[in-house]
């Protein structure tokens, strides 16, 4: 839609060679000389003390190197994750690591050391910690509550009868933390027409990235050098650099690939710290790669919901009122957060005039929870697609119209503060899906077809996209290249160079005669934001505009010095500055750069602004004086939400007597602003469905109440979809529309692009069953053949975890 | 089943498997020396990519392991060793094999093609791997070796499948970035067929 030369146009990734090549190196490809390997003992108790640790036979075994306990690692404050504990709070929670000369004999060196643990009670299932009398995951209480007024434990217990209420779908009347609200709630739910209330459990599931956590670590002269998969790579530093309790400088971390995070990796994580802590106490570089089966116990994983939600709608389908309550499953570390992004997520998609939200973090004995792809947002979307559908019926409308009465729009005001948004065309985009699908005419039911029936539906998924105030940092070198530096990390989105491009775009030159420094801290990179919570795209391509803009000004300046004139007086044509009177006059890029070279100063990077982070500081000063420096912080204008939004249509074909579905038509459309690359887009949108479909019908963690163990434990229990899980050949499409908060109109799209595809699937599910609401996900084949048997399900409502 | 796949051959490997998990505690040292009968001996001739590798392979190892920690083939992921994912995919006869559940030992005097042996000795790339750049397939990468594998053995048996005869010939890889739609154009590309 646009003139743009890079902006919007489809390129190859330097990176993807190397992985269609196997040359591409991941954290555990990378050996470092007198490399040992590491592994750990971890608690087999859900939650205990340690009393006693007797490592000596594992230490006398030939080829043991040595042992890190916890009082070889900072202690951290209860709930925080640490590098080794004392006090387990779940089964998984690491106690000892032992390093080895190679696997095999670190691994049998665990069987060799000796642990006693006291128990102490635990708990899987959140409410049965509120129930007065339960048990704490914590001795220190059963809630933690995160404030910026200050964060602590608490302990909070509901009466049986509360508990009873909530699971009977009631209005929870037990105590909560935290409470937003906006509008008048009152009149909002007199001004309803239809009032649904329904109760709702999310269960949470592993990330199940395919390449486990993974770090090695080697200290010299005092700097530590770190491979880990991580998915950000500046913004992992500081994190990483307080870990290791080193200053910023003494830190070089390498991470060129990571094979996958979604949420889980995006910032210095406890098996990254012990590879450095253990590196430093035996003077070895010293590698750790979790098993896949450990990824359960101690990866980490989505945040669990169980809840109840109220919503009145007026008689053309608009959204009165909201009334949300949410208990958060924070496992043991507690994470958290995900219940009020959800309430935000309420209050963006569907706009209601009023809203109430609270929330109560319960911490739980189980897997360490973290931000996973939509951390709430993805949650909440599954369970409004059925409500909405819900409403529409009673009122007797159609389900796109009763969504497109509710779009957010550039108009809308959300969350609490009821702020702006920065654009929003959620109408466009459901329009633009309607019409790919072909809504109006499949939307006609179809009659059963023996023990089949057809189901379909609409979800709408959002997340916040995009964050400002981070640096942008390109060189252009007496040779004419262009290299542009990026910190924001490999995550395998491409964004790292697709968010470059604005750099080439600004600075009109050939993508051939650009060189992207990214993976390496010794690259020279500047200060980036996390890649995660879909923020890469609006965010670096605007710290590459403000960069390569810094480097446009300089070089007209340098060309005025040289050829007269003022520097407005010139342009340049991706390989020249030239007079814009006299086009025959000018320079190459490369002159200029090696101009600026001898004029020093902010010209070639020997000064600097202020305002850029000591990251990036570090950065220019290594490279001041190899060409002309392009440095500066992203202080453009940011104000309001920045949407991230998209929409999915489905068709299911429903087998009523084994549960099973297939999926036989995926449509998902993107407002993400301009596109920036459509390959890119048209890859998150389709893997986001995948991740949809993951959520609405498959994975889930299942706890042995017992014990507290985890039962899904790889790929094919907890499952994730397989090639034929998902359709064939699947649709994607976006709106293209400019988001004014962007120089080349870009916001995020990553997680949206799963929430529209998880709640378009509980929408069809639901369709295909007469309107009926699980309430609950993954919805199973035996929770639909239960159903639609007329049989009691398998589980107490809204239990959780080990359902 | 692939015709490649014989039940002889099947249960030929079978029994050597079973061989070298049953000599596990007769093995005192890496000498090639020792062939008595029962005994398997460690340093071993393996056809990788072609080329022939003296490696010294401990009874129990896989050969995921031995690619990648013995003769540097990293290409060859582990993402589960256990089975279940296919990063590990490597081509054996023809046939794909998950190489974390494949006994080196078993591999004697079998051609194993990784994906480190697919290029042209010029270094052009095979039409899977330019197809799939071309079909942008790949996301993290991580899942892709295996990927290129299964879709290499797929067309060198059938040149020109359909869609659906690619997905289900690459099920037995796992991508969690759910790059499959891409990952199939990709197939199709490379087979000469629109995708």
């Amino acid at each position: 839609m646009s003139d743009y030369k890079h902006i919007g146009k489809d390129f190859v990734p330097p990176d993807i060679t190397g992985k269609v090549t196997g040359k591409a190196k991941y954290a555990e490809d990378f050996r470092a000389d007198g490399m040992v390997y590491a592994r750990m003992y971890t608690s087999p108790m859900a939650h205990g003390q340690v009393t006693n640790i007797d490592t000596s036979a594992a230490e006398a075994m030939a080829g043991v190197v040595g042992i890190l306990t916890a009082d070889d690692v900072p202690a951290v404050n209860a709930p925080n994750a640490a590098i080794l504990t004392n006090s387990p709070a779940y089964i998984g929670d690491p106690i000892v690591a032992v390093a080895a000369e190679d696997e095999k004999t670190a691994e049998d060196a665990l069987a060799a050391i000796k642990v006693d643990i006291d128990p102490r009670p635990f708990v899987t299932d959140p409410l049965d910690s509120l129930l007065t009398g339960g048990p704490d995951a914590r001795e220190e209480g059963n809630v933690y509550v995160r404030s910026g007024e200050g964060s602590g434990f608490r302990t909070i217990k509901w009466t049986s009868e509360q508990i009873d209420e909530f699971r009977a779908g009631k209005e929870p009347g037990g105590e909560y933390a935290n409470e937003w609200s906006y509008g008048d709630l009152e009149k909002g739910f007199a001004d309803a027409k239809v009032i649904i209330e329904e109760p709702f459990v999310t269960i949470g599931y592993a990330h199940m990235s395919m390449e486990s956590r993974t770090a090695m670590s080697y200290w010299e002269n005092g700097t530590c050098y770190v491979h880990a998969s991580c998915q950000s790579q500046s913004f992992f530093m500081p994190g990483l650099a307080r870990m290791l309790g080193v200053e910023l400088k003494d830190v070089v971390l390498i991470s060129e690939n990571t094979g996958g995070g979604f949420g889980s990796k995006f910032g210095a994580y406890p098996i990254v710290g012990l590879t450095g802590y253990f590196s430093k106490k035996i003077g070895r570089p010293v590698q750790l790669r979790i098993s896949r089966e450990q990824e359960y116990y101690m990866g980490s994983a989505r945040i669990g919901f169980q809840g109840w939600l109220r919503m009145g709608f007026a008689a053309d389908g608009r959204a009165t009122a909201a009334d949300v309550f949410i208990v958060e499953d924070i496992g043991a570390n507690a994470a958290g957060g995900n219940a009020s992004s959800a309430g935000g997520a309420i209050s963006l998609v569907y706009d209601p005039e009023a809203m109430r939200f609270r929330s109560l973090p319960v911490l739980t004995n189980t897997t360490p929870r973290g931000a996973q792809r939509g951390p709430g947002q993805n949650q909440i979307a599954t369970v409004m697609a059925p409500i909405m559908d819900k409403a529409a019926k009673e009122l007797g409308i159609d389900r796109l119209e009763i969504r497109r009465t509710n779009a957010v729009h550039n108009d809308t005001t959300v969350y609490a503060d009821q702020e702006p948004v920065t654009s929003a065309y959620m109408n466009e985009a459901l329009q633009q899906g309607a019409d790919m699908f072909d809504w109006e005419n499949r939307k006609v039911k179809l009659p059963r077809n023996g023990s089949k029936v057809r189901g379909i539906g609409i979800g709408q998924g959002y997340h916040s996209a995009g964050t400002n105030g981070y640096d942008g940092l390109v060189r252009i070198t007496p040779d004419g290249k262009v290299h542009i530096h990026t910190g924001v990390g490999n995550l395998g989105t491409y964004s790292y160079a697709s968010t470059s491009r604005a750099a080439a775009e600004v600075l009109q030159c050939d993508w051939e005669d650009c060189v992207i420094h990214r993976g390496n801290t010794e690259e020279n990179l500047p200060w980036n934001s996390y890649q995660a919570g879909s923020v890469s795209a609006f965010t670096q391509t605007r710290t590459n505009y403000v960069a390569a803009m810094d480097a446009l000004d300089k070089m007209k300046q340098i060309a005025a010095e040289i050829m007269g004139g003022e520097a407005d007086d010139y342009d340049i044509d991706g390989s020249r500055v030239y007079r814009t009177g006299n086009p025959a006059q000018g320079m190459s890029y490369g002159a200029v750069a090696a101009r600026a070279i001898q004029l020093g100063g902010a010209y070639s990077g020997q000064t600097y602004p202020e305002d850029i982070h000591e990251i990036t500081q570090r950065s220019v000063q290594n490279v001041a004086g190899s060409g002309l420096v392009g440095v500066a912080k992203d202080n453009l204008e940011r104000e309001g939400v920045i949407p991230g939004l998209a929409c999915a249509f489905v068709e299911i074909e429903l087998d009523l007597e084994t549960g099973k579905y297939d999926i036989l038509d995926y449509v998902g459309v993107a407002d993400c602003g301009t596109v920036l690359h459509p390959k890119g887009l048209a890859q998150q949108m389709k893997g986001g469905a995948v991740w949809g479909i993951g959520m609405a019908g498959l994975e889930r963690h299942v706890y042995d109440p017992q014990n507290g163990l985890p039962a899904n434990v790889g790929f094919h229990d907890c499952r994730i979809p397989t090639y034929l899980d998902v359709p064939s050949v699947s649709q994607s499409g976006a709106v293209d529309l400019p988001d004014p908060q962007n120089p080349f109109g870009v916001r995020g799209i990553g997680e949206p692009a799963m929430g529209c595809s998880v709640a378009a699937l509980t929408s069809a599910i639901a369709d295909a069953l007469d309107g009926h609401i699980f309430g609950r996900t993954p919805v199973s084949p035996d929770m639909i053949v239960n159903h639609v048997a007329g049989r009691e399900q398998s589980f107490k409502p809204l239990q959780t975890n080990n359902s | 089943m692939n015709p490649r796949l014989s039940r002889r051959r099947f249960i030929k490997a079978v029994i050597a498997s079973s061989v070298v998990a049953a000599t596990n505690a007769r093995i005192t040292s890496a000498g090639a020396q020792d062939r008595s009968p029962g005994v398997v001996e460690r340093l071993i001739s393996l056809n990788i990519n072609g080329r022939t590798r003296r490696v010294d392979v401990l009874p129990q190892e896989t050969l995921a392991y031995t690619l990648r920690y013995k003769l540097g083939l990293t290409g060859t992921k582990i993402g589960c060793n256990r089975g279940e994912c296919g990063a590990c995919t490597v081509i054996i006869d023809g046939v794909t094999n998950y190489s974390c559940s494949t006994l080196t030992h078993s591999v004697r005097s079998r051609e194993v093609r990784t994906v480190e042996g697919l290029q042209g000795a010029d270094g052009t790339l095979h039409p899977v791997q330019q197809a799939f750049i071309d079909e942008l397939s790949p996301q993290c990468g991580f899942c892709t070796p295996g990927q290129i594998m299964s879709a290499v053995a797929l067309l060198d048996e059938n040149p020109t499948p359909t869609r659906e005869a690619a997905r289900q010939a690459l099920s037995g890889n796992l991508c969690r970035c759910g790059a499959y739609d891409h990952y199939l154009n990709g197939v199709m590309r490379a087979s000469g067929q629109n995708s």
